[in-house]
């Protein structure tokens, strides 16, 4: 998304700048990816780090965090900071658990969406009609969401009938009935052409076909739905004229009235939108495990899903990208050998951060290079005297890792202006 | 013209202090209202509901329970009152308590000491635990200008997995493989009970419960906190960057190093969270998976609800765990508990909203007189 939009202008003379930017610079560094981690993988002996089945759960993983980070895009490319994006994917989880009982998978989606939306209206109001601080709203609505959610599942799945269903205060009846599931014809199905090249081993090749594979073996259709929402709204935010209005509410709210925008209008819609997509994101959620309502499903992926909209630079291939590594990382997590593969991807970045000293060096910016290479160093010992990483480093990586792009990135990331500052009619801002 | 300044004072004054009052008191009926709503759509009897609560609320042992519990909440909400009082937003509060709770579960349990100076040594391992993990963010603000409420939300995770990996794989002790905990605290760290005194004004304890000393602990701190606010140089500089920092800048005051020592001080404080259930709460004397969770979140609500003023807060934490152990025992009575966290919810959130209306209403009050004020003397004739 973003090297679509960013392409390089053509210069005279050598320009290696063209390499490493735009459309170039992604096949550069996906192929330069690919290799260290194949690298990494031989090495380190962690044949799951680019495994199909690997690749495969961290895009369902990957997914309720890009709908969440997506959510969080529309609601502050219109000015409101969005703490409560967990509260509002809360609020999907338990409606989506309910919905489908009744009413199966495509009832429990659309209700997801519908809960998300009730703690949107209901922030929105507050920060947009009554000029609340937008951290205060949202962290309102993330203590609102999961009590709401727990009330509700009090109400609905401790009856006679959600019981013998299996229902608890803690969990939904199962949701009958699957969403389908599809695989690329050829390449990941019958004749698995993907799977095939996966399983010689061979270097770059057969990782690149796991990770294809990954993405396109048995994919629920939630999945699909949710991917085209988000290039959808890629497409809504940056190329339509509403998605200019709605982000000139968020950059210069005061210009953007003087020329006929309402502000709070594309305040409360790009809430609404936002809540919309945390709601389903919730809702996706449901559908990760046994398909059913589980209390404390959420757990953090709404703040996951802001912290990839941080680490993406308020862009929507940045979002993407970003839940696609805290995805893949959360995937890694799972299942038996998970220590070795993650020294595998410890490995790997170590390797990535060994090449960016030299870039340093080359360059000649020397407090990168001594911080990056003692990193590297630390990473490298770590990896060597280690035989398998704990788990609970695993699950900290995501947040290290949005605190380290947060810190070293501090000058170049760019919220939206206006993020975060009320705005009423009339108002010189 | 004396005699104006004077009225518009008092009516600052009226209208703050309605502010303050009418508002709590406001947003309490919503509340109220809102969770008889829900109970009523939900299919209960929202007045029999009611009355359970209150039943419960009128027996003595609540009041010692919601004394316990509101003692934890209350430092907690001073903690984070101490940043939002010069606008920062201590969100990694939650992490702090944690992560000083376990290293002072762990290092206290380690020491054997006489009391006199085995509990203050437990506090200062959890004082400064909890202040240096407050200082990560602290230092990423000042020098990278990194906003708090990211790298605290971060950093709570991160405190989350740190606690873990730490109980998990070090801390914990070898005598109990069933859960993952520390050893208990000796009887030499724990805090004593204050029964005693209750007893002596001829209240009668009942033997289910028992008021824990942290109370001590908590009023001390509610008592620091306003003489550090109110009566310290260092308050009148917080609170003068909080109400507007161009100007505290432009007298003197360092704002980095006012974020600086703010948020660590909150931190330090956020590190006495966790005491009072390592120190004086016998389900715990201990760090486990069990260990009280989000109190850091509570304490959010309660600088919120109680305008980070050393009184607002103690009331709201009364309040907060009031509710909470109204509604415990509803569940075995056939009505949803939950509706205690709703209550909480309806109550935070119409609390903040009519607090906004009435501050933005003061405001333009004041601009509307002050416009006036300066047109009196060209318009109108003086008397």
């Amino acid at each position: 998304m973003t090297a679509a939009t960013i392409t390089a202008a053509p210069s005279a003379g050598p320009n290696w700048k063209a390499y490493v930017t735009g459309r170039n610079g992604a096949v550069l560094f996906t192929v330069l990816g690919l290799a260290i981690i194949s690298v990494a993988r031989i090495l380190a002996d962690a044949d799951r780090l680019t495994a199909s089945t690997t690749v495969g759960v961290g895009l369902r993983l990957a997914v309720p965090i890009a709908l969440a980070g997506i959510g969080g895009l529309y609601a502050e490319r219109s000015g409101t900071v969005n703490i409560g994006l967990e509260g509002m994917m809360t609020l999907g989880t338990v409606m989506a658990g309910w919905a489908g009982w009744h009413w199966g998978p495509w009832a429990a989606l659309l209700a997801g969406v519908f809960g998300g939306m009730v703690g949107a209206a209901l922030m929105s109001v507050a920060t947009t009609t009554f000029g609340v601080n937008h951290i205060i709203a949202g962290f309102a609505i993330n203590i609102i969401g999961p009590g709401v959610a727990r009330f509700l599942a009090n109400v609905w799945f401790t009856t006679e009938a959600a019981r013998s269903e299996g229902g608890s205060i803690t969990s939904s009846p199962a949701i009958t009935g699957d969403l389908p599931r599809y695989s690329l014809p050829v390449l990941s199905d019958q004749a698995d052409v993907l799977g095939d090249l996966e399983d010689k081993g061979w270097f770059v090749i057969s990782d690149a076909a796991g990770i294809l594979r990954g993405l396109t073996v048995d994919v629920r259709i939630d999945t699909i739905i949710s991917l085209l929402l988000i290039l959808g709204s890629a497409y809504l935010i940056w190329r339509t004229p509403f998605g200019l209005r709605l982000r000139s509410a968020g950059e210069k709210p005061g210009a953007a009235e003087s020329l006929g925008v309402s502000v709070p209008l594309m305040r409360h819609v790009g809430m609404l939108i936002s809540g919309g997509f945390a709601g389903l994101g919730g809702a996706v959620l449901v559908f990760a495990g046994a398909a059913q309502y589980q209390e404390n499903q959420v757990a953090g992926r709404g703040f996951l899903g802001l912290a990839s909209l941080v680490f993406g630079n308020w862009m929507p291939g940045g979002v993407l990208a970003g839940a696609g590594v805290f995805g893949y990382a959360q995937g890694l997590a799972i299942g038996l050998g998970a220590g070795v593969t993650v020294r595998g991807l410890l490995l790997a970045a170590v390797i990535g951060l060994a090449l960016f000293v030299v870039l340093t060096a080359i360059r000649r910016t020397w407090i990168s290079f001594g911080v990056a290479l003692g990193i590297t160093v630390i990473g490298y010992w770590t990896y060597h005297t280690v035989e398998e990483i704990n788990d609970q480093f695993v699950y900290m990586t995501p947040y290290v890792v949005t605190l380290l792009v947060v810190t070293i990135f501090a000058t170049r990331l760019r919220p939206p202006a206006a993020e975060g500052i009320p705005f009423f009619k009339g108002q010189q801002l | 013209m004396a005699e104006a300044a004077e009225t518009s004072t008092l009516d600052r004054l009226a209208s703050r202090f309605g502010a303050n009052v009418i508002a709590p008191v406001l947003a309490g009926v919503i509340a109220i209202a809102v969770s008889a709503i829900t109970l009523y759509i939900g299919g209960y009897n929202a007045i029999d509901a009611f009355t359970e609560i209150g039943k419960v609320l009128w027996r003595f042992d609540s009041v010692i329970l919601i004394t316990n519990r509101g003692a934890w909440y209350y430092v907690a909400g001073v903690a984070v009152a101490i940043g939002f009082k010069m606008g920062l937003f201590n969100i990694g509060a939650d992490g702090q308590y944690r992560l000083a709770a376990l290293f002072a579960a762990y290092f206290g349990a380690k020491m054997s000491l006489p009391k006199v100076i085995h509990i203050p040594i437990v506090l200062v391992i959890a004082i400064a635990v909890g202040a240096a993990w407050a200082a990560i963010p602290g230092i990423l603000k000042v020098t990278r200008g990194v906003n708090e409420v990211i790298s605290t939300i971060m950093l709570n995770y991160v405190a989350t997995g740190l606690t873990a990996y730490l109980l998990g794989n070090y801390f914990r002790t070898e005598s109990d493989n069933l859960i993952a905990a520390t050893k208990a605290m000796p009887t030499s760290a724990r805090i004593p009970n204050l029964d005693g005194i209750l007893e002596a004004v001829g209240l009668e304890v009942p033997n289910s419960v028992q008021l824990q000393g942290y109370l001590i602990l908590a009023i001390l701190v509610g008592i620091g906190y306003y003489v550090l606010l109110f009566r310290s140089r260092f308050g009148f500089d917080l609170r003068a960057t909080g109400l507007n920092p161009a100007a505290a800048r432009s007298s003197g005051i360092s704002p980095k190093r006012m974020v600086l020592v703010t948020i660590i001080l909150s931190g330090a404080i956020a590190g006495l969270i966790g005491m009072g259930a390592l120190l004086s709460d016998p389900q715990h004397f201990k760090y486990s998976d069990q260990f009280p969770l989000s109190l850091g979140f509570t304490g959010l609500s309660l600088a919120l609800l109680g305008r980070n003023h050393p009184v607002g807060i103690a009331l709201a934490a009364v309040v907060w765990a009031g509710i909470e152990r109204g509604t415990q025992p509803l569940t075995q009575k056939g009505f949803p508990q939950e509706i205690g966290r709703i209550m909480q919810g309806a109550f935070l959130l119409t609390a903040v909203i009519v607090f906004e209306v009435m501050q933005r209403r003061a405001a333009r009050e004041q601009v509307r007189q002050a416009a006036m004020k300066a047109h009196l003397p060209a318009e109108g004739a003086p008397a």
